[in-house]
């Protein structure tokens, strides 16, 4: 019973974390977010489920092209909804980009339909025993994926030429620009990168719960939650963030009760928040005057 | 022989006046107007779908055959979005602006309960045609306008306890939908349970947003529940489904009709047929005269209706259709639209051979709901069908 809601904690704490470390990588580039994560991760699946479901492409077409339409999705988000007010100095691209969710969730609505479908695998009808717990594959499978994509991320960012300008433009982007860097590109990058975290939350998780227009109104919430919780300005601390909130849902229910579940969870993180006003992982910027 | 047209014109005139008289005497009366308040947009926009399929069907057949006093029906639809203060707004403006004679409501409970004050107060017939919750025609009032072809909750956690204990149920755990709807089930079940000395093994409940529902399960189970009473909307239905199939944990599950609402067969997988839930009607391949009728006629109205899995949710469509053609009949009854003279004409109704059922004397005074635990029928899914699992009594 315990192995199961850990593993069912990691699994959600995995997608909050991935959709999570979309908001910090655009924020540390750009000091922006893009408040279209949760639409972005319902595309994906939408995407994924209508290239390889309901039109049959084999999974090898169906996953590149739906990652790259979310890629698309992340760049037109830059280029359109929020470069054009920041560049002025303006804060509406936080109103654009969170009417540009509601935008799409609506078209997806009225395109793909009103009815949740489901995402066929063969691994969410395969369950494995874990320490004397029934636990499905893709159960398994999802924070593993979650893992491995911020393990790449982290050597992306360590070891690797994007990950230097990426590096050069989070520490000063003036600096970085005067160097060379096609500072806007990178940004542009950030948010691609981003829509496509959000995207591959929304395939791991489409065949565990359902495809559906809104299915990533509360995951987006969530997962900003998550991010302020971590640290924003931590890709690490992000990602921890994003398991204990799991964790920390999966036993609340298991131990008090599933109508506990949202009030201690977010009691906690009010909690949490209060005691350390820079998220868990998060450091205070340091202004030199 | 030449053709003597001066003969035919002779007979061809009167027919064609008499064809122009009837037209223009039909054409010039204005419609009486029905409005229907339901979620035509979001989650449940799918009941919205059926709900117009069904008054429009039945208003199609009242025209077909002269209208209502001499009048056609014309429906007028508004979106609730399942928000109770857009309901209400929205069924204000149809009674004051567009002058409905009958209301009808939609899916949710909370905002039929929302426009019920003001059917009340406004003296216009409201129909519900899916809400079951119990306080919509139980509402107190002492001139009552409100009526209901659907099921009561409270009669239908009698009738699952019923079913439940009839199947062995002993000590049953609830899982249900973190919402008034839920809420108000569980009250019912507590009294059912209550009336039959029996104790529950816990209450557990789900969200639209749940992944997994193994924690909720695991709890009633290790509280030594034999089986399942389960209220929510298709999605987390499914969401118990895939769960148990995780836990790998063989339980008896009697629902309430959530799962009817969808693609319950495709989201829950193989093991959707588990669940035993409620209905107060299914399209089959043996259908009464009537109901195969009406099913040509949507398969020939809405051509994406090809096979029995997509006429969906048939409770939306079956219930809305008798309601229309009660109300209809109440209408003719009370011979004008004043909605004083309908309300009564519903309780004048003697007979109605409907789709459901045949209906005897369905409303008066002190009963406004038309059917009752005897117009259940247990189901459950088979691939993509609605299929009865006993045939009714």
């Amino acid at each position: 019973m315990f192995t199961a809601a850990i593993i069912s904690g990691l699994g959600l704490g995995s997608m909050y974390a991935l959709l999570a470390l979309g908001f910090h990588l655009t924020y540390v580039v750009s000091r922006t977010v893009n408040f279209a994560q949760g639409s972005a991760m319902m595309v994906g699946a939408v995407l994924g489920y209508t290239f390889s479901i309901t039109w049959g492409w084999p999974l090898w077409l169906a996953l590149p092209l739906t990652l790259s339409l979310c890629a698309l999705y992340g760049l037109v988000i830059e280029r359109c909804l929020v470069r054009p007010f920041h560049s002025r100095g303006s804060q509406a691209w936080l109103m654009a980009t969170v009417a540009a969710g509601i935008l799409v969730d609506n078209l997806a609505l009225f395109t793909f339909g009103k009815e949740p479908r489901q995402f066929e695998s063969s691994l969410v009808h395969l369950n494995v025993e874990l320490f004397g717990s029934q636990v499905g594959a893709q159960q398994l499978l999802i924070p593993l994926a979650g893992a491995a994509i911020a393990l790449v991320l982290y050597l992306v960012r360590r070891y690797t030429r994007l990950g230097k300008v990426l590096e050069a433009c989070v520490q000063n982007p003036r600096a970085a620009m005067l160097m060379g860097i096609n500072v806007n590109h990178v940004v542009a990058i950030a948010f691609a990168v981003s829509t496509v975290f959000a995207a591959v939350a929304g395939l791991l998780i489409a065949p565990l719960f359902s495809v559906s227009a809104e299915m990533g109104m509360l995951f987006g919430l969530k997962a900003f939650a998550v991010a302020i919780l971590g640290g924003i300005t931590s890709a690490g601390g992000v990602f921890a963030a994003g398991l204990l909130f799991g964790l920390a849902e999966a036993l609340i229910t298991l131990y008090f009760g599933s109508a506990f579940t949202q009030i201690i969870t977010f009691a906690l993180v009010i909690l949490a928040l209060a005691t350390r006003p820079n998220g868990l992982f998060g450091s205070q910027a340091l202004v030199k005057v | 022989m030449a053709v003597r047209f001066p003969t035919l014109h002779r007979l061809l005139l009167p027919m064609a006046a008499a064809a122009s008289l009837s037209f223009g005497a039909y054409a010039a009366e204005p419609p009486i107007k029905v409005g229907l308040v339901a979620a035509l947009s979001g989650q449940s926009a799918k009941s919205g779908e059926a709900l117009t399929r069904g008054l429009t069907m039945a208003i199609n057949e009242v025209n077909a055959n002269g209208g209502v006093l001499g009048r056609p029906l014309e429906l007028v639809r508004r979106d609730d979005e399942s928000n109770p203060s857009k309901g209400m707004l929205a069924a204000r403006e149809l009674i004051q602006r567009e002058k409905v004679t009958v209301l009808f409501g939609g899916l949710d409970t909370p905002v039929s309960l929302a426009i019920v004050p003001l059917a009340n107060q406004m003296k216009v017939p409201f129909m519900g045609v899916w809400a079951a919750g119990t306080k919509i025609t139980e509402n107190g009032a002492a001139d009552n306008y409100v009526f209901r072809v659907s099921a009561v909750d409270e009669l239908v956690d009698e009738a699952l306890v019923k079913y439940g204990v009839d199947n062995g149920m002993k000590k049953p755990g609830m899982i249900l939908i973190n919402n008034p709807w839920g809420e108000s089930n569980e009250a019912g079940f507590k009294r059912a349970l209550e009336k039959r000395g029996l104790a529950n093994a816990g209450v557990e409940r789900i969200q639209d947003s749940d992944l997994d529902v193994v924690p909720q399960l695991t709890r009633l189970k290790n509280a030594g529940a034999d089986t399942l009473l389960m209220v929510g909307n298709v999605g987390p239905s499914a969401q118990v489904v895939k769960s148990l199939d995780r836990m790998g944990w063989d339980v008896p599950v009697v629902s309430h009709w959530g799962p009817a609402g969808g693609r319950f067969g495709e989201l829950a997988g193989p093991n959707a047929s588990r669940v035993h839930f409620i209905q107060t009607y299914v399209f089959t391949e043996h259908n009464s005269a009537k109901g195969d009728a009406l099913l040509a006629a949507l398969k020939a109205a809405y051509p994406q209706i090809k096979t029995l899995a997509d006429v969906t949710p048939a409770v939306g469509i079956a219930n809305a259709y008798d309601a229309l053609h009660l109300a209809a009949l109440a209408i003719a009854k009370a011979g004008s639209t004043d909605g004083k003279a309908v309300r009564d004409g519903f309780y004048a109704i003697a007979d109605y051979d409907g789709l459901i059922k045949h209906y005897q004397q369905p409303f008066s005074a002190a009963k406004h709901d038309a059917l009752g635990p005897e117009d259940y029928l247990f189901t459950h899914f088979v691939n993509d069908q609605i299929v009865p699992l006993k045939a009714k009594e």
